[in-house]
């Protein structure tokens, strides 16, 4: 059974089609990867699946429960992880900050208990310092940084801080946008390593977008390949870096 | 001597006072605080009281504006709400001056959600706009519902009693007014250890990606037009009660202006910047008043500069400190704090 | 129904003369996306300056006015280049406080030099009421919004045609762009100050010609947002027309509902409708949504 399953996705703005048809489904605890050139529609069908675009036609199932008239707020809550390709975080809290941030929707302080901050809600933050701390912070070794302001982070670190809130939300899928862009190889090792513990430790399931080639044909399980929106093939990583139509997408085509 | 700070557990460092330093001079403040009525004349303890209504409305505001990024030009027409309702319930109806804290502070978050309902569709400048339009429309109701609003002759209270103590005096005032002032700072502090207020700055920061998160903007966004409005509410009916009337002349535009000018003088996004500069924007007024009376002891026709010299004081401020200082008086503070912390050891 | 009628017509002429004064908050706003708070504060040291420059100089308004013009754009430039420049990249209650800021700033420092009391301007056109059929238009109220008409028509064209104005479309485009054409953007944020202030102290002198100025003058300016939320922020024929409907729609209000309520709807009445609009539809009139990205 799938867990995550995108059936017909067409999404245009104004006269443009950005997505055109996708369908693809994702099998629990796999990494997913997508990959094809800038403006294939990449980050538009992540953004599908979040919540923040609405399909013009078509519909996306976490499963096998429809979330079409779900918000992004309620999809998340319901176990959608998510990381961004231009870093996210929040400039006004630190690190520590952002991180709890994630696990938002996992709370339960209301409005009336926050103002007065007694028993249950300061009981609930010494338990969320507790498990970040121990599940979050310590698995992706930034305890030197907690208290940190994000802005004054390098940019590989904030991609890390950004994935330690992504997990803080204790994810069913992880929807990454592109983890490693911009990384040096040091930093690109690293981030695949997480990835593939995250996978390994607590079998979340994680759908990335990735442009690091290598990367994706190191620790992906299966791989979709989009251009201009329409899907030009999808399999494991052998089987697409064979297949014709990506090879001329991505090649060029042969003259003869 | 202060030489470090180490925390070893992590309920120690979610502790809402962190350190002894720290317990140590909100210690003094507070004894300060108590012992400031008996040893302050008439004027200064008029001020202080003034000030502290001042406090509360700007705690308010920035919990609004600073922190939740939503823009407010009607933040004095909720606390012409709060200051009506207080009015109305007192001198019509004989409610209880306690219960008509509550009842302001409640009425302003029933207008505060309404004006702020739309705030999920809009941003920036659009919802400033629209607040705008919230404060001309208000202040027009102040004014033009005289049946209810007396108009511009306003409306005159009762003494206001608690528990049968009549705040027949400042200095009977100023321990309500101080409570108040603790509690709602108190509580504006505490928010801000809980995923509530952490969700208002992330709705700031960035609200798109707040949502993919899993906050619900139009619930973050009313709770923090409630809790702003409802603050100044109660600020309202400390203010009508304080002064025995309410008139719509205490509510204008200009109010608005100003308790956005005190945010931003003390610190956008800072509890401590709204008191710092609920403060600052009372004193900075009074004391040209003195500087011109003084002044006019050469120059005879210096006090009828008053009102533009205030104006222009005013204006340099907000730019001055938007274009010097945009972190405000709290930044400065905590620059001061951080030399004095470890000094003389800082190295 | 001659009430009517000429209710809407003396409205309409008002509003033309908004639409000037809407016209120098939108050329800011268009080039630099400063909403620009402080447009009522030009347009009364405008009129202020031109008042002195009659009355104390003795100057013909054919040498006033170039002299407005040439102050204006100072002030406008001034205040860019000394204050909105530090500005760039501040968030939105930033840049529009500091724009309040200067409001007060200019408010105060006029009462300071001109004090508080009204001063009526000296007569700048033929005295005579205009009618047409059963309406009688005030002389200054007609004559004055010719002129502002003259004045929009000539900042649209400008706009249009030469080269400062095609490189202020260019610019308020696609600042990136703009300045990859070898556009020097910085000093587009400086002339559109400049043109911003030059239109909102026209739209003062002719203000002040109608019911004189004092430093309260600009509030008026506050008229601006309904304005530019019926016209949309961003558009110059959009500050017409929204300036000519607000003319009209608050004409009709205080003619026919002020008398109910003993004042006061007249300037109500705008703020009410921009935020019916404002309901529903968040972006204004003909303001565009933007497409978010991620």
């Amino acid at each position: 059974m799938s867990i995550l399953s995108i059936e017909d996705v067409s999404l245009s703005f104004g006269g443009l089609e950005v997505l055109s048809d996708v369908s693809f489904s994702v099998e629990p605890g796999e990494i997913f990867a997508i990959i094809g050139p800038n403006g294939a529609g990449k980050t538009s069908i992540l953004n599908v699946i979040s919540g923040f675009y609405r399909p013009t036609k078509g519909s996306v199932a976490f499963n096998n429960k429809n979330m079409d008239r779900l918000s992004a707020d309620k999809r998340a809550a319901l176990g959608l992880g998510r990381t961004f390709q231009n870093i996210a975080l929040y400039h006004g809290m630190s690190v520590l900050d952002n991180i709890k941030l994630g696990a938002h929707s996992l709370l339960n302080t209301g409005l009336f208990s926050a103002l007065f901050y007694w028993g249950a809600a300061h009981k609930e933050e010494i338990r969320l310092r507790k498990e970040i701390e121990e599940e979050v912070i310590d698995f992706l070794e930034i305890e030197s940084i907690r208290k940190k302001p994000v802005g004054s982070l390098a940019y590989g670190l904030q991609k890390r801080v950004e994935l330690a809130r992504a997990l803080a939300m204790r994810p069913k899928i992880l929807l990454m946008d592109e983890p490693v862009a911009g990384m040096n190889a040091e930093e690109t090792e690293d981030m695949a390593r997480f990835i593939l513990d995250i996978k390994e430790e607590h079998n979340t399931t994680i759908v990335l977008i990735e442009h690091d080639m290598k990367m994706i044909m190191d620790i992906s399980d299966r791989v979709l390949v989009l251009n201009f929106g329409h899907t030009l093939a999808c399999g494991t990583p052998l089987e697409v870096q064979k297949h014709p139509r990506v090879i001329e997408a991505y090649l060029g085509q042969k003259k003869g | 001597m202060h030489i470090g700070d180490y925390r070893v557990t992590y309920a120690s460092d979610e502790a809402v006072f962190v350190n002894a330093t720290s317990r140590f001079w909100l210690g003094i403040l507070f004894i300060f605080l108590l012992t400031f009525p008996f040893l302050a004349g008439d004027y200064l303890l008029f001020m202080a009281n003034v000030t502290g209504i001042t406090i509360i409305g700007a705690v308010g505001l920035n919990i609004l504006t600073g922190f939740a990024g939503q823009i407010s030009l009607g933040h004095a027409a909720f606390i012409g709400v709060g200051g009506y309702t207080a009015a109305i319930f007192s001198s019509r109806f004989d409610i209880p001056f306690l219960l008509c804290l509550l009842l302001s502070g409640i009425m302003a978050a029933l207008f505060g959600i309404i004006v702020g309902g739309p705030s999920l569709r809009l941003k920036g400048l659009y919802l400033g706009i629209a607040t705008l339009a919230a404060q001309l429309i208000l202040e027009f109701v102040f004014v033009h519902w005289e049946s209810v609003t007396g108009g511009i002759r306003g409306i005159n209270l009762p003494t206001p009693k608690v528990f049968g103590i009549a705040l027949d005096n400042d200095f009977k005032f100023y321990f309500v007014i101080l409570t108040l002032v603790i509690l709602c700072v108190t509580a504006a502090r505490n928010l801000f250890r809980t995923r509530v207020g952490r969700a208002f700055i992330a709705i700031r920061d960035r609200d798109i990606s707040a949502e993919l998160m899993g906050i619900n903007l139009l619930q973050y966004k009313t709770y923090a037009f409630a809790i702003s409005s409802f603050m100044a509410g109660v600020a309202g009916c400390l203010y009508v009660n304080f002064l025995k009337t309410v008139t719509p002349e205490y509510f204008p535009l200009l109010e608005s202006v100003r308790y956005l000018a005190m945010i931003i003088v003390g610190g956008l996004g800072s509890i401590l910047g709204a008191i710092f500069g609920a403060i600052f924007m009372t004193f900075v007024p009074e004391m040209i008043k003195s500087l011109l009376g003084l002044l006019g002891a050469i120059f005879p026709t210096a006090m009828s500069f008053l009102f533009p010299f205030q104006q222009v004081i005013f204006g340099l401020l907000i730019v001055g400190f938007l274009v010097f200082e945009p972190h405000g008086l709290a930044e400065i503070w905590y620059r001061i704090k951080n030399y004095f912390r470890l000094w003389p050891f800082e190295h | 129904m001659d009430i009517f009628l000429q209710l809407i017509v003396s409205g309409f002429l008002v509003g033309g003369i908004y639409a000037l004064i809407a016209l120098g908050f939108v050329l800011i706003y268009k080039a630099t996306n400063i909403i620009n708070f402080a447009t009522g504060e030009f347009m009364m040291i405008g009129a202020y300056i031109f008042y002195s420059l009659s009355v104390y100089l003795k100057l013909s308004p054919f040498i006033g006015i170039p002299l407005v013009i040439v102050a204006a754009a100072l002030l406008g430039a001034l205040v860019e280049r000394l204050i909105l420049r530090h500005m760039l990249g501040q968030p939105n209650i930033s840049i529009i406080m500091v724009t309040i800021g200067l409001s007060s700033i200019l408010l105060g420092i006029a009462e300071i030099i001109w004090g508080s009391s009204f001063r009526s301007f000296p007569a700048l056109f033929p005295r005579k009421a205009i009618i047409i059929g059963e309406i009688v238009l005030r002389s200054n109220l007609f004559y004055g919004f010719v002129t502002a008409m003259v004045v929009v028509v000539v900042f649209l064209l400008v706009f249009k045609y030469a080269k400062v104005g095609v490189a202020m479309r260019a610019t308020a485009n696609d600042q990136i762009a703009a300045f990859s054409m070898g556009i020097n953007v910085k000093s587009m944020f400086t002339i559109s100050w400049a043109f911003g202030a030059i239109a909102a102290s026209l739209g003062g002198i002719i203000i002040g010609n109608i019911g004189g100025v004092q430093p309260t003058l600009g509030h008026i300016g506050l008229k601006i947002f309904p304005i530019v939320i019926l016209g949309g922020l961003d558009s110059i024929m959009g500050a017409v027309i929204g300036g000519l409907l607000v003319g009209i729609l608050e004409n009709l209000a205080g003619g026919y509902l002020d008398p109910y309520f003993h004042g006061g709807v007249k300037d109500l009445a705008p703020f009410v409708v921009l935020i019916i609009i404002l309901l529903i539809k968040p972006y204004g009139l003909f303001g565009t949504k933007e497409i978010e990205r991620l």
